[in-house]
Order: structure tokens, then C-alpha cells, then sequence
């Protein structure tokens, strides 16, 4: 599904969380939204999921006119950074949530949602393990179920909020070939949130790169490191001598979030 | 253990003091204990049995008595049930949303804590009572609430307000909306997400405050005394109706109801303990420990 954003924009109070943001992104394409904490990235994610209300612009779903469509309508995919999973239930029924709430005429049979369950369990590759609950799972299992969670509806878009950071290096990089993997086969429209260079400029077909609720440049990984467009990618994906990217924004430590409750304590 | 520590005096953990000083703790804790509180809960059922089996359930079978009894039921269940809504609808919105004046609503919520039991019975007297405006309105529409079981409902309600809504806010904010987001998102109504996945999140924590507002509002005696009016066999729940047993000499009677009260207090308390013991971990990690 191609998605089209135009002038969105978004603000807490008097703080410009999205400034007239326009994006394009093409049907099955992998793409990344990199930026330090609080240039909007996750904003703008969770903008194009209908989970953050906007103040203005549009969002095109193909030829659907998503803006003012509710989150349940929009049809799409999200993967929580914590992943979300809900505790009191087993894989199964986690992963099968999305079916079991659909209305009677649109719900599968009982057995068929089993078996649809079960089937992207496996292509999660975590058959077997359908009846254990959430707390019973390593990080990297959980993020697979949220993942195969967010398939079985069958999404317009596949959206993921820093998808990695909460696992530990080495799962990261498994983590990080399989999804590559697993977009290329199923070939939904994907978009992830991350503030790791090297995670965007490694997975993604094209990465946008953000910064103080703007983007400053939407580009393939090599085009972003040979022809930075602004002095702020050229320093945000800057490489070291032995080829390692180098953190030269170290994150914000405010996001919008407590930039706002900082501005509303203080004013 | 080294071999090190063996050559040296016996292991003591840090935190260990000497023998005689923890015999003495613990001596003095149980000592207080069978004084203030399990001698008290011996005497209701002693002087609850003085006069026989028999006195005791002629005691409770006594029309007046089984009218405390059913009246106390009725208005806990009624209490419980609407602060059972109260509770979860407050601590959802102080939970989940951020609005303005959220502090002062958490405020209000504890009011009832603070204030005493018998000012809030006053406070319906004023509002309802026979000589003001509204209540001398309602009278001549027949409504009567003070001295009726609405006026007991509406004294206890107040006083129970915060058991729910204070066990459920701090665990509804430790869990955060992500699961109601994600529920959302996979396509479920704000209904479904209630029911298959707020509720289930707080079940045990709302079990555990609507035992705790139950056993409260059955005990209530300040705030239900003073709109009560104490009319026996009308408007008398089971503490009002102790206390009139007592000052009527009817020991065996006032010991015989009280020792009622008492079992279901420790029915509650029972209840409570499987609760924690049966789902401590679950409870714990929902306060966010």
C-alpha cells in the first residue's frame, strides 16, 4: 500500500512536534525514520497509525483518505516498543486478537483462526510455542509475537517504534537480517522508528531523516552518506575512521513528551 | 563457606541481632498483638456464647436483628456496586488521561479518608434532612432519604468512596495504555478493550479493593449513625443495632450480633490473605513494586 503525507503537522501547546511534514512512501517498501529523541520521529509514526491526533495535513493510504479515519479503521500494523503484548494471555491468543474482536460476519471460524495463528507463529519461527504466556518469552520472542500480532490483521502498512532497542546487541543484529528477511518475503509496506545510524542505513530501502519535528532528508542509505543534504545528516551519520558510525548528536535525553511537561512545570 | 571462616567465629549475617534481642521483639509484637487484638476478638465470642447455643440464635433470630442483618447486606451490596463503578471509572480517567485539575480530583477522591465519618452523616442530614428546602421537596413528593435506607446507602457510599479508585490508580498507571493502544489498533472497539484487556489487567487489584470497601462499608457506624435516626427493625444496620443491644444490658444479643460482624470481618480478611497468597506476584508487579 502507498502511502502520501502531506502538511502534517502536529504541536503540544506552543511545542511544534511535526512541522508541515510531506512524505511519500512507496508500496512495499522497507523505510526508516532516524532522528535523535524528540525530532518527532515517533510522533510521526504513531501520526500515521491514528494512535496521535494532528492538527492539520492529510494521510493517503492508497486511494483511501486515511485523516480522518479511526484507528481501527486505518487497518494498520503497529509493533510498541515494549511490544505491548497483552500479559493474561497465551501466544496464541495474542497473536490472534485482531481476528477474534472483528465483527461476527467478518470473524473466521474458530478453527480457522487456530490455524492462522499457528501458521504465523511459524513464520515467526517460534512454532511450538503457542501456548506459553508473554512473561514466559525472551525479549527477542516477544518482539516476533507483537510482530506476528500485527500480521494477522492483515495490515495496510506495517509500522514498528524502535523496533530493536530494547534487546541486547547481539539479538539486535539477528533480529535486524531476519525482519530484512521476513519484509522481503511478505512484502508489506514497512515503516520503523530508530535512533541507531546504523540500523536505519543498514535495513532500510530509503531513510528520512528528522530532526526538530522536520525532515531534513529522505534518501536512500547511500545517497545520505555520500551527499548529506544539510550539515545536521552529514553530522548525525558521520563515520569514523574504521567505518563505524559515530554518535555525533548523542539521543536527547528529553523527548517532546517531557520537553512539554518540563515547558508547562517551568511556565 | 571458606575454610577461612570456619577457623573463625560462627557466620553472622549483618543484619542479625543477638538472640536475646530478637526474642525480645518478637515476645514484646506478640504480646501486643494477643492484647489489642485477638483478645477482643475473644471476648465478642465468649460473651457472644454466655447465655448458650440456644440464647445465641434466639439472639439472631430476633425480628429486629435479622432486619440489622439483611439491612447491612443490602446496603453494602448497593454501596459496593456503585463504588465498584465509581472506583474503576475515576482511576480510568486519572490513569489514562492528562487533563487539567487532576491533582484536585485525586484530591477529592481521598476526601471521604479525611474527613470524619461523622461530619459526612451531617452533611446528608443538612442536604436532605426535613427542614431544609430540598429535603421538606422531597418529603412532600414522599421521597424519603434520611432516616431510610437511601440516606444509610448515600452516607456509606461516601465513606467507602476511595477503597477501588485508590487500590486501582497507581496499578492503572504503572501499566500505562500501551496494551490499550495496541488492542486498539488490532481493531478492537473501546468496549472489547475494556473487557478483554483494561478489566483482565486489574482484576485482582479490584478484587482486593472491593473487599476492602465491603468490609468497610458493612462496619461503618458514624456517618450511617447519624442519618440512621436508629428506628429498630427500620433503619438500624448491624453496628447501629449493637450499640443499641448494649445500652439496652442485652449482652448476650449486642455480643451475639457483633460476633456476626466480626465473622464476616474475618471472612474478608481470609479472602484477602488467599487473594495475596494465591496472586501476591501478580499484585505486587501491578504496583509496580
Amino acid at each position: 500500500m502507498q502511502i502520501s503525507i502531506r502538511q502534517l503537522s502536529k504541536s503540544y501547546g506552543s511545542v511544534a512536534a511535526l512541522n508541515a511534514i510531506d512524505l511519500d512512501i512507496a508500496s512495499g517498501e522497507l523505510l526508516a525514520l532516524l532522528g535523535p529523541s524528540g525530532s518527532g520521529k515517533t510522533t510521526l509514526l504513531r501520526a500515521i497509525a491514528g494512535l496521535e491526533p494532528i492538527n492539520g495535513g492529510r494521510i493517503q493510504f492508497g486511494d483511501i483518505d486515511a485523516t480522518e479515519l479511526s484507528v481501527q479503521e486505518r487497518r494498520v500494523g503497529f509493533v510498541f516498543q515494549h511490544y505491548a503484548l497483552f500479559k493474561h494471555m497465551s501466544v496464541l491468543d495474542n497473536i490472534t486478537f485482531g481476528l477474534r474482536v472483528r465483527k461476527r460476519k467478518y470473524r473466521p471460524a474458530r478453527e480457522e483462526i487456530r490455524r492462522r495463528g499457528e501458521e504465523l507463529l511459524k513464520l515467526v519461527q517460534l512454532g511450538g510455542l503457542e501456548a506459553r504466556y508473554p512473561n514466559q518469552l525472551s525479549g527477542g520472542q516477544r518482539q516476533r509475537v507483537a510482530l506476528a500480532r500485527a500480521l494477522a490483521i492483515e495490515p495496510r502498512v506495517l509500522l514498528l517504534d524502535e523496533p530493536f532497542g530494547a534487546l541486547d546487541a547481539k539479538v539486535r543484529k539477528e533480529l535486524r537480517v531476519w525482519l530484512r528477511q521476513l519484509h522481503d518475503e511478505t512484502g508489506y509496506t514497512t515503516v520503523f522508528v530508530t535512533h541507531d545510524q546504523e540500523e536505519a542505513l543498514e535495513l532500510a530501502d530509503r531513510v528520512v531523516v528528522m530532526n526538530a519535528g522536520s525532515i531534513e532528508q529522505v534518501d536512500t542509505p547511500e545517497a545520505i552518506l555520500r551527499r548529506p543534504a544539510t550539515r545536521f545528516v552529514a553530522e548525525f551519520v558521520e563515520r569514523d575512521a574504521a567505518g563505524h558510525y559515530t554518535a555525533a548528536h548523542p539521543p536527547h535525553p528529553r523527548t517532546v513528551h517531557e520537553r512539554v511537561a518540563h515547558a508547562v512545570r517551568v511556565g | 563457606m571458606s575454610t577461612m571462616a570456619t577457623t573463625h567465629r560462627p557466620f553472622r549475617s549483618a543484619t542479625a541481632e543477638p538472640l536475646s534481642v530478637r526474642w525480645l521483639l518478637i515476645g514484646f509484637t506478640f504480646a501486643f498483638l494477643i492484647v489489642f487484638l485477638l483478645l477482643p476478638l475473644i471476648v465478642v465470642f465468649v460473651q457472644a456464647f454466655a447465655g448458650g447455643i440456644k440464647a445465641y440464635f434466639a439472639a439472631l433470630a430476633d425480628p429486629d436483628s435479622l432486619s440489622a442483618i439483611w439491612l447491612t447486606l443490602k446496603t453494602a451490596a448497593i454501596a459496593v456496586l456503585l463504588n465498584t463503578l465509581f472506583g474503576v471509572a475515576a482511576a480510568w480517567l486519572v490513569a489514562k488521561f492528562e487533563f487539567r485539575g487532576k491533582d484536585f480530583l485525586i484530591t477529592l477522591i481521598d476526601l471521604p479518608f479525611s474527613v470524619s465519618p461523622v461530619i459526612s452523616g451531617m452533611v446528608f442530614v443538612l442536604i436532605f434532612g426535613a427542614q431544609t428546602w430540598l429535603g421538606g421537596w422531597l418529603i412532600d413528593h414522599d421521597i424519603r432519604i434520611i432516616f431510610a435506607q437511601t440516606g444509610l446507602v448515600l452516607a456509606t457510599v461516601f465513606v467507602t468512596f476511595p477503597f477501588v479508585a485508590r487500590e486501582l490508580i497507581p496499578l492503572m498507571q504503572a501499566q500505562g495504555s500501551d496494551e490499550e493502544y495496541a488492542a486498539l489498533s488490532l481493531g478492537a472497539s473501546g468496549w472489547q478493550t475494556f473487557w478483554l484487556v483494561t478489566l483482565p489487567n486489574i482484576r485482582w487489584g479490584l478484587l482486593y479493593g472491593i473487599l476492602l470497601c465491603n468490609a468497610r462499608a458493612m462496619g461503618e457506624f458514624g456517618a450511617v449513625s447519624v442519618v440512621s435516626g436508629k428506628i429498630r427493625g427500620a433503619s438500624n444496620t448491624m453496628p447501629l443495632h449493637v450499640e443499641v443491644l448494649y445500652q439496652d444490658n442485652k449482652m448476650v444479643a449486642a455480643f451475639a450480633v457483633a460476633s456476626l460482624l466480626a465473622l464476616l470481618a474475618l471472612l474478608t480478611l481470609g479472602l484477602k490473605t488467599f487473594l495475596e497468597w494465591r496472586h501476591g506476584d501478580e499484585l505486587a508487579a501491578l504496583r509496580g513494586r
